[in-house]
């Protein structure tokens, strides 16, 4: 993958509050009987992210070693360690979307967002990524934000579909 | 929905489902493939054209799974005629409506069409009349989110018939019977894996359904889930009730949410209704089951790993021996089925072993399906016996190369299947297809490429993704696709040493006996050994013969 130039310094927002974290482990009712991935991902559900804070108490609460947690985190592409944008973009770069025009649609995106892969806007309101494939090679090149998916992509709709979803922003 | 007891009650809700009136009109709108494109829109749509004109109790909006031609997006079907419209928008609702429900008449311009002859009714566009769609049979018909109208359409009477009547080896037996292999890819016999599970030592023992669909192009997992979900949950009530399992796990990739939308709603109504749970359907058969989400990682469709992250641990693949169905989940006997594999299942008792054997090959019995994307006029789902060949599912169900270019190779199987060129398109597909030709069957994705895609580019971009997918664990996949994707980008860039291209075959040869899991990318190799010409133009002459690679000039003009 070639470098990205077009990035930004990462917007810094504060850790959720300890009271929230602790109260949002205590809804999910966190012990070693439960799923250790399926933990992360209700946290991740919650705050958008895994906030140390939380890993912290999942390490405590199910009695697994922090640095196993970490383990788990860091090898799966949808555990993310920092703040994210309210929207997820995925571009999907799966072989039928590269020979459709992938790049342009991720170059597209990354203009229209003005961030590169893997980065977040300033405003915190998209996060960029690419994924291996979507599973909807008839609708390439495709995109997915948050759950709903867009093909057959040309950079203009990829504009208008960013706009609308900014527009719909507070 | 309220209990099913018995059996009995069952046939009874089924005959009852069977004697309602039915609607003068059924519209049966794919809202799950096409959604991306406006099917919800039309939808809205209809319902709101419907309720203005008071057809409420004549004409029904079902919003179903994939009806499997995917190009002709939204698609729809308007039963009881099997008329078939494609490309539909909102625009077009109230002249369906007008022409179609109410005047009997087709809308010419939303029909199939191949700028000839224009065919309106679904089973005789030709993308349908070559297909045997078994295991689709009812994805693109029944409304997934009912459980009612699948048992309408025949859902658990399979498993209803077999947990009250036969005993688990007879199961195993009839499955053995019938050759149902993995269709997965890896093409293990099922029956057979299903007796090693069931004399294996150890108890709780567990059934896992692998729907972690990951690799690109394949898309017929997807599709089946959120088409059918009854099917697959069906199916493995059979497997769990064969090896004896008292609990099991659908792995859905997190990519797939309306999948798993699907399935937990399937997996609830399955519940309320007594046919998951204790004692099923009163014959005191105990069965649970849950969806586990996966978190990204390609890896998990290797049994093993997957396993690894059901138990919420990273993805890595084991060492066998042992084999799952001896030291699986938890060091528990376990089965690891596919979703296509699962849904089969049913098939086999409705049909019995013999008739389902009745189609494909020698050693390769039943159907596959299989998705079709990339340079291809009807991209979809395609469903046919096993042992047909590749121009049958490219030229004869897929319309061909559109812009009248010409066929250059199809990616079949993902990055571990191979490049097949023109000169194999006749070679029947099956199992047991010659691997070293590189038409491996895989899972079933066929991405067609044609005269414009440079293999040299197509194998950096399936060698960059066997990059960031790889798991880590072995040294030979870890640092080998990494060199790998650094020698094919020097060739995309126009930078390659002269030995880069032996260098890169060795690599790949390497790849393809050692790796730990056996995803080694596959398809670098077969590209490579079928345009190796290709792959030499862009040392030697710094030349990309298709014109895609920017950094090279391209050919001169023949």
């Amino acid at each position: 993958m070639p470098e990205k130039t077009v990035g930004q310094p990462r917007p810094s927002i504060p850790e959720p509050p300890a009271a929230d974290v602790a109260s949002h482990l205590d809804a999910l009712a966190v012990s070693p009987a439960l799923n250790l991935i399926g933990v992360l991902q209700g946290v991740q559900d919650r705050f958008g992210y895994l906030p140390a804070s939380a890993l912290r108490g999942i390490s405590r609460r199910m009695r697994i070693p922090l640095s196993r947690i970490y383990g788990v985190v860091s090898f799966y592409a949808q555990f993310y360690t920092e703040p994210h944008g309210r929207h997820t973009v995925r571009c999907c770069r799966g072989t039928a979307c590269h020979v459709k025009g992938a790049g342009r649609v991720l170059d597209a995106v990354e203009r229209e967002l003005g961030v590169g892969e893997g980065e977040t806007t300033p405003d915190l309101a998209f996060y960029l990524e690419t994924v291996a494939c979507l599973g909807t090679c008839f609708l390439a090149p495709a995109m997915m934000i948050d759950n709903l998916y867009f093909g057959r992509l040309t950079p203009q709709r990829v504009q208008s579909i960013l706009r609308s979803y900014r527009q719909r922003e507070p | 929905m309220k209990r099913l007891q018995t059996v009995q009650d069952l046939e009874r809700l089924r005959r009852e489902l069977a004697s309602r009136a039915a609607p003068d009109a059924v519209i049966r709108v794919c809202s799950t493939g096409c959604r991306a494109l406006g099917a919800l829109d039309v939808c809205e749509a209809l319902d709101g054209e419907i309720a203005r004109r008071g057809l409420a109790d004549r004409v029904r909006v079902v919003r179903v799974g994939c009806h499997g031609l995917c190009a002709g997006a939204v698609t729809m079907v308007i039963d009881p005629k099997g008329i078939f419209y494609q490309g539909v928008t909102a625009a077009d609702v109230p002249e369906i409506i007008e022409r179609t429900i109410l005047g009997g008449k087709v809308v010419r311009r939303l029909c199939w069409t191949d700028g000839r002859k224009v065919v309106s009714r679904q089973d005789q566009v030709p993308f349908y009349k070559h297909q045997m769609r078994r295991v689709l049979r009812n994805c693109g018909v029944v409304d997934p989110k009912s459980l009612e109208d699948a048992v309408a359409h025949g859902a658990y009477a399979a498993a209803a018939q077999v947990l009250s009547t036969w005993t688990p080896e007879q199961v195993i037996d009839e499955v053995t019977r019938s050759g149902l292999r993995g269709r997965g890819g890896a093409g293990f016999p099922t029956g057979k894996k299903w007796q090693l599970a069931r004399q294996a030592q150890g108890q709780p023992k567990y059934i896992i359904c692998n729907a972690d669909e990951g690799d690109p192009g394949a898309f017929m997992d997807r599709a089946v889930l959120e088409g059918d979900p009854h099917l697959v949950l069906e199916g493995m009530i059979l497997g769990a009730y064969a090896i004896g399992a008292p609990r099991g796990f659908i792995y859905i990739r997190s990519e797939y949410p309306l999948a798993i939308e699907c399935v937990e709603e399937a997996l609830a109504q399955a519940r309320q209704a007594g046919l998951l749970g204790p004692g099923i359907l009163g014959t005191g058969f105990d069965f649970e089951m849950e969806v586990v989400r996966g978190a990204g990682a390609y890896v998990c469709g290797e049994e093993t790993s997957l396993i690894e992250s059901t138990a919420g641990r990273r993805a890595t693949p084991r060492q066998r021996p042992p084999f799952p169905v001896t030291h699986g989940l938890f060091g528990r006997p376990t089965v690891v089925n596919n979703v296509e594999t699962c849904a089969n299942v049913p098939r086999i008792f409705e049909l019995g072993a013999e008739k389902y054997a009745d189609v494909g090959t020698e050693d390769s019995k039943g159907t596959k399906i299989f998705s079709l994307a990339g340079a291809v006029r009807h991209s979809g789902l395609v469903e046919v016996p096993l042992g047909r060949t590749l121009r049958e599912i490219v030229f004869d169900i897929g319309g061909g190369i559109p812009e009248g270019r010409a066929f250059k190779a199809a990616q079949m199987g993902g990055p571990c299947g191979g490049c097949v060129p023109a000169a194999y398109l006749d070679l029947p597909i099956s199992y047991s297809t010659p691997q070293d030709t590189g038409a491996i069957m895989g899972c079933g994705g066929v991405l067609v490429l044609d005269d414009t895609a440079c293999m040299v580019d197509v194998a950096r971009d399936i060698a960059a993704f066997a990059q960031e997918e790889s798991c880590g664990k072995c040294i030979p996949c870890r640092v080998g696709t990494k060199r790998m994707c650094e020698i094919l980008t020097r060739l995309t860039e126009g930078q390659a040493a002269p030995d880069d291209v032996e260098r890169l075959e060795s690599l790949a040869e390497l790849l393809a006996d050692v790796t730990s899991c056996g995803l080694a990318p596959n398809a670098v190799r077969t590209a490579l050994r079928y345009f190796r010409g290709e792959f030499e133009a862009h040392v030697g002459g710094r030349q990309c013969p298709a014109g895609v690679c920017r950094a090279l000039a391209a050919a001169p003009a023949p």
